[in-house]
Order: structure tokens, then sequence, then C-alpha cells
């Protein structure tokens, strides 16, 4: 593939990895935070963290959208999705988060619910014009990336006047997440020296936004790409920065994030959204000013609106470690549950769900140096 | 065809419909049969008409295997439910090192389902069953009302014999064993995704549905010592190396550079944010053999068609759990794990 493979190169990487060994002081340690799940992916997936010096930690972030949703979203999800007549169209990686009592939105369709997987905003629009007769509820999720083709949707639909069509909207922010994670400094707080910055969310909302890192907490951000010389070229800057004693935003990923990032999308999101109050968040609590809601001339679209979603109190599997893993706090391996009754067959947390869940992806890539009898490469 | 007396007007292929009559037992599913089944699956045991086929075993010992065929869509790019269902099966018998001698179908039809899509499947069935030399000697029919099926599902049963000398299993794989594959994985199953509903992307990819008896043929002609095969159908090669390590109580080593995908199934892949070791084949092997065979099993299969595309992709080694290790392209290391649930897409 034309303009990916160059990103993958080996020869390269061989290049960046001793490059970062070179670099890097003896004796000190590089914990470096992966914000986005995009990441933590790339670094199993190419097994990035075997270039790495011992000395250098990746840590994982909470930019997994499906990860940080509360429990007691999902069940909302499924208590739509059961209503009659009403459709309810969700991205694959849905499907399988467990909710309270373990019931998933792949159960609830087994059990009869209209759960429809789609990969695109566009797909719920054209069943909902397809089904005049059925009540079609796009499940929106994600981070400032994907509230776009929700915004697109929304307006088109209206155009349309397409009227069976509504939002569950999911939707949350980057920059409060980022600041609830490093003002979590007490003992149980995540300790980071450095933050590989988000790629795609940057797209949108450029890097500006990340000034208070620096400013606020002392750290520095490089926004970092998802192909895997992306993520090992930011390391080796964040190591640059960290041995000069700088402490700044800098941009990796030079190709499609400027400073002031995308202003038409930013001024469509800013149309149909409105800033939350505040949002639960799994793993980081209640945060103020951290998610949207659809603006208040798409009120009629709203199926928060629309539908009675009853706010209902979800209990977190007991022993599950999800929220620690989210902050930072603790690794996979650290959970009693891991691999044992949790695994991606069978999960009990959202983070063994999305294969950009630090679980999962441990657990499909990761686990051999925990597990396996062949020696460490290192 | 001649007119058949018992049935006053021919069955209407062109706009008629399966109805319930069609698997009552009555005339009218003797006219199905005749004027549909047998046209196109015309082999001597078939059109005796009893409800079994009879024949004398030839010597060496009998391989059996059952596949249920229920892909949605039932037509797609390479290929259609008719061909794949002789293909599946007849792979599943060639994996024993077996020469297949015939098939067994039974169908499930939905009331509602057209004939003319019916006689498409079935004259396919039945083109696949002559070109690979196996032919369906008995069947079934039955109709399920509508909304209790998907259109049509499939289930086909092949009988096989394997030449003397031969031990073929999944247990057999021992560290040191070369790992071979016959071709580009993923084409099937991405040749699927890009028809299924609500999913349309423009893609050149055909599925790579076929019958690999005859690689298979050539290759324990020229290296009877394989010490496995199999063809890694649902959940794609990665699945079926766990399955094989598993069974043998071994690990793998693969590496990723020496798999061969098709660029446009890396693409379509990566678009969708699956990962092709995972995507399904229906004409595709993995062999297993000693290292000192493995040169003489890889030149063996590119002399053949459907293993032109063939390569090296590993080695088994030692290791108590069993795991399925690859060298990424990018010179990293990572474990390939079974595919868990269905592969989903990733939101971003």
């Amino acid at each position: 593939m034309k303009y990916i493979d160059e990103f993958r190169d080996q020869r390269l990487a061989q290049g960046l990895a001793a490059a970062i060994a070179a670099a890097v002081q003896p004796g000190r340690e590089y914990r470096l935070m992966e914000f986005c799940g995009g990441h933590t992916h790339a670094i199993y997936r190419y097994g990035v963290q075997h270039l790495m010096p011992p000395n250098v930690r990746f840590i994982h972030g909470p930019g997994c959208p499906v990860c940080v949703l509360p429990m007691e979203r999902i069940d909302q999800a499924i208590a739509l999705a059961s209503q009659h007549g009403v459709t309810l169209c969700t991205y694959g990686d849905l499907m399988r988060v467990p909710g309270s009592a373990r019931k998933s939105l792949l159960k609830a369709k087994a059990e009869g619910a209209d759960v429809r997987m789609i990969y695109s905003t566009q797909d719920a629009l054209r069943i909902a014009r397809a089904h005049p007769g059925l009540q079609v509820v796009l499940f929106a999720i994600g981070f400032e990336t994907t509230t776009p083709p929700t915004a697109v949707a929304l307006k088109q639909a209206r155009a349309e006047g397409l009227s069976n069509f509504s939002v569950f909207c999911n939707h949350v922010l980057t920059p409060p997440a980022l600041r609830a994670i490093l003002s979590d400094a007490g003992p149980d707080g995540v300790r980071v020296d450095g933050i590989l910055g988000p790629s795609h969310v940057s797209t949108l909302i450029g890097s500006q936004p990340y000034a208070f890192v620096p400013r606020d907490f002392g750290l520095p951000v490089v926004i970092a790409g998802f192909e895997p010389l992306d993520v090992m070229q930011s390391v080796l800057m964040l190591v640059s920065q960290l041995n000069a004693g700088r402490r700044e935003v800098e941009n990796q990923y030079t190709r499609a994030v400027t400073a002031s990032g995308n202003r038409k999308a930013q001024a469509l999101m800013a149309e149909v959204f409105r800033v939350r109050a505040r949002f639960q968040w799994r793993g980081l609590g209640m945060l103020p000013d951290s998610a949207l809601a659809l603006a208040d001339v798409y009120a009629d679209l709203d199926a928060e609106q629309r539908f009675a979603v009853a706010p209902t109190p979800a209990r977190e599997v007991s022993g599950c470690e999800c929220p620690a893993i989210l902050r930072g706090v603790k690794q996979p391996v650290d959970c009693a549950l891991f691999g044992k009754p949790c695994t991606p067959e069978n999960p009990m947390g959202a983070c063994m769900v999305s294969s950009e869940g630090a679980c999962a992806a441990y657990w499909s890539y990761g686990r051999l140096r925990a597990a396996s009898a062949t020696p460490d490469p290192r | 065809m001649t007119s058949d007396r018992r049935f006053p007007a021919r069955l209407d292929l062109a706009s008629g419909t399966v109805d319930m009559s069609h698997g009552a037992g009555g005339r009218a599913m003797a006219q199905l049969i005749g004027e549909l089944f047998q046209r196109y699956l015309d082999h001597a045991l078939l059109l005796q008409g009893n409800d079994q086929a009879l024949f004398a075993p030839p010597p060496g010992r009998l391989v059996m295997s059952t596949d249920g065929h229920v892909i949605s869509p039932l037509f797609f790019p390479g290929g259609d439910i008719g061909a794949l269902a002789v293909h599946g099966t007849i792979n599943d018998v060639a994996m024993a090192g077996a020469r297949p001698l015939y098939l067994a179908a039974g169908f499930i039809l939905e009331e509602g389902f057209p004939l003319a899509d019916l006689e498409r499947i079935v004259a396919s069935m039945a083109r696949a069953a002559k070109h690979a030399g196996v032919p369906v000697v008995t069947g079934d029919t039955k109709v399920v009302e509508r909304g209790k099926g998907d259109g049509v599902f499939i289930t086909t049963t092949a009988i096989g014999v394997v030449p003397e000398g031969l031990l073929i299993s999944g247990d057999r794989a021992t560290p040191g064993d070369a790992i071979l594959v016959s071709g580009t994985l993923g084409d099937h199953g991405v040749a699927i995704l890009s028809r299924r509903e609500g999913l349309d992307f423009e893609t050149a990819i055909e599925s790579d549905s076929a019958a690999l008896h005859e690689l298979v043929a050539d290759m324990v002609a020229a290296v009877p010592e394989i010490h496995c095969l199999r063809d890694p159908t649902r959940g794609g090669l990665a699945t079926t190396l766990n399955e094989l390590a598993h069974q043998s109580g071994v690990g793998m080593q693969i590496d990723e550079s020496a798999i061969p995908i098709r660029p446009a199934v890396a693409a379509a892949c990566e678009l969708l944010g699956l990962d092709p070791l995972y995507v399904a084949n229906e004409g595709k092997l993995i062999a297993i053999c000693a290292p000192a065979d493995a040169r003489r099993l890889l030149q063996t299969m590119r002399a053949h068609p459907l293993g032109s595309a063939a390569a090296i992709i590993g080695e088994v080694v030692a290791d108590p759990h069993r795991l399925v290790q690859m060298t990424t392209s990018l010179g990293g290391s990572r474990i390939v794990d079974w595919l868990a649930g269905e592969q989903l897409p990733r939101i971003c």
C-alpha cells in the first residue's frame, strides 16, 4: 500500500530504534503515555515495545472511545434497542461491550432487539430512509474525530425531514480527559514524563488545545501519528525534549495536523453540538465540560429526548481494574481478572473488548513476555 | 428434456418461487427434483432415483466430512453458495491427503426463494462438481416457511479414499517443521465483505473458492511424509495455525513479511480495520512438513496453478504455551492469537 507501507518500513524502524537507544540517558526512566487506543494498537500490532530500550515504558492512556463509555450508557443503549419499533445502529466495537449483568448489544440482538452494525453514519441514514416505519437511532460515540460524521448525518436528516432518525449522543472531548488524568497526582495517581498526543483528534482540534499540558503540568507533548514509525519518531522527540529539559507541544504528525486544526469541522461541531455540563467517564469519573450533547436546535433529533432514556445506576464487575488501567495507574496484568475469567471471548470490562483497549491489545499481542517460554528478544 | 406426464405444466424457472409443496414429498417435489436438480446433477447414481447411492468402496482407508453452507450473500465475486458447497467439503476431505470420490447434498430452501436463483446455484454446483471430478450422487430437499431460513442453506458431505502410506493429521507438527501456505490470504473474506449489505466498496478482488484435491494429490505424490494439511477458512490463517499448534502441543514462529497478501486485500483490510490474517479463505491450504522436505514441497505447490503463490512462512517451535508468534513487518514481535468473536471493525 503506497503511502502506508512507507510508515512501516523495517529499515527505518531499526534506524529510529538505534537513535532512541543512543538518546536515552542510562539510569533515567522515560514513562510515556500514549493517549490514544490507536497508538496502543500500533505499539502492540507491530511489536514496537520490543524495539525500545528497557527504560522507555509506554503507559496506556484512556483514548479508546469504547473503553471510557460508562456502563450505564451501554445499559441505556440496550434499553433503547429493546423498545418495540426501534432499530439501533452501532459501530462494531460496541456490540460486545458488557453492560450491567454482563449483557451486551450482541446478546440483546440475539434476544430479538433490532441492532445493526454500521460502518458509517450514512448507513444509519440509509436504513432510516428505507424503513420509514422504524425509529432508527444512531448510537454515536467517539472523541472529536468521529463528531463530524454524526453532525453531517444530523444536518442531512434535518434537510430531508427524516423524522424517524435520531442520535443517542455519547461523543466526548479529549483535553478535559487529559487534564483529569494529569490532575490525579495523589499516591494512586499516574506518573508520566511525557505525552504522545492524539493524532486523528488533533487533525480536527489542532495542536493548540494541548498548551495547558506544559504550562500547568510541566510535561512535554508530541502529537503523534498512528503508524508505527510515527510512534517511534515521537518517542525520540519526547526523549530529546526531556533530555534537554524542554516542555513544549511539538507536532510529529505534520502531514495532517496544524496548530489551529480544521476550522470548518470545528464550525460544524459548534453548530450541531453543545458541551454538556458534566459527563460520566469510565475510569475517570464525572468530568465537567467533557462531552457533547445535541444543540438545542437539534433537540427533536435527540434520542435521549425522543425516548424515555432513564438513568440507571450501573455496577462495575467487582475486581475489574478497567478504571485504574484507563488512568494509566495499573497495567492489564495487575488485574486479578485478566486472562482468567476476563478474555476477549468473555470480556468483563471494556478494556478487553476493543482492539484498542489496553487489556485486549495486551492479551492479543503483548502476553509474549509474560507467557512465552522463548527468551525475551531484548 | 422430455415432458413428464405427471406434471401438466413445466416448472416456471423464470419467475416461479419455492413453495411449501416443493418440500412436501408429493408431485411438486418430484417435479422440482426432476426438472431442476436432476437436469444439472445428472450422475447415473442420482438419476436412479433411490434414497441412497449404492457403490463399492475402493481399497484403502475411507475419509468422510460434512460442511454446512449458510453464506450471505449467496452470489459473490468469484463464486456462489453452490460452487462453495462443493469446494468446501472436497477440501475438508482432501486435507487428509485423500482423493475425494462422491458428494451428497442437502438443501434447505426458504419459501418464496426464486427458482431462477436456485437454478443458478444448482447449475454452478454441477459445474464445480464436474470440474472437480467429484459427482453429487445423493441428495435431499426440504422447504421451511418464509422468514425461517435465509434463502438457501446447503449441507454437503464428501467421502474419499486415502492412499496407503499417508498419515496427515493436525497433531503431527513437530519442532523444526516448516510452515507453508499455498497462496495469497484473505481473498474470499474481502470479496464477501465487499458485497455485504450496507458495506459497499469497489474492489476487483474475487473469492479464491476452489477445490484443492488435485493440488494435494501432487503434494502427497512429491512428499508423502507431509505432517499436517488444513484449509484456513473461517478465522483465517491465524486461527488455523492456533488450532494446529494446540492439537500438536507446539508453538509456531511466523514471519509477517513472508505471508502472501494481495495489495488490494491489504488495502481493504486497512480501510475496514480488519487483520488479513483472520480473514477467511476458501481455496488455500496450510502445509506443515519436515524442514528437509520443505523446498521440494514448495516447488511442487508452485508448479500447480492453485499454488503458484505458495510460500514458506515460518517454522514450528517447541513451546509449552502453544503460542503462535510473529516477527512483524516492522521487525518487532507479537503474538498471533485466536480470533475472538467475529472480527469487528475499529471505530477511529
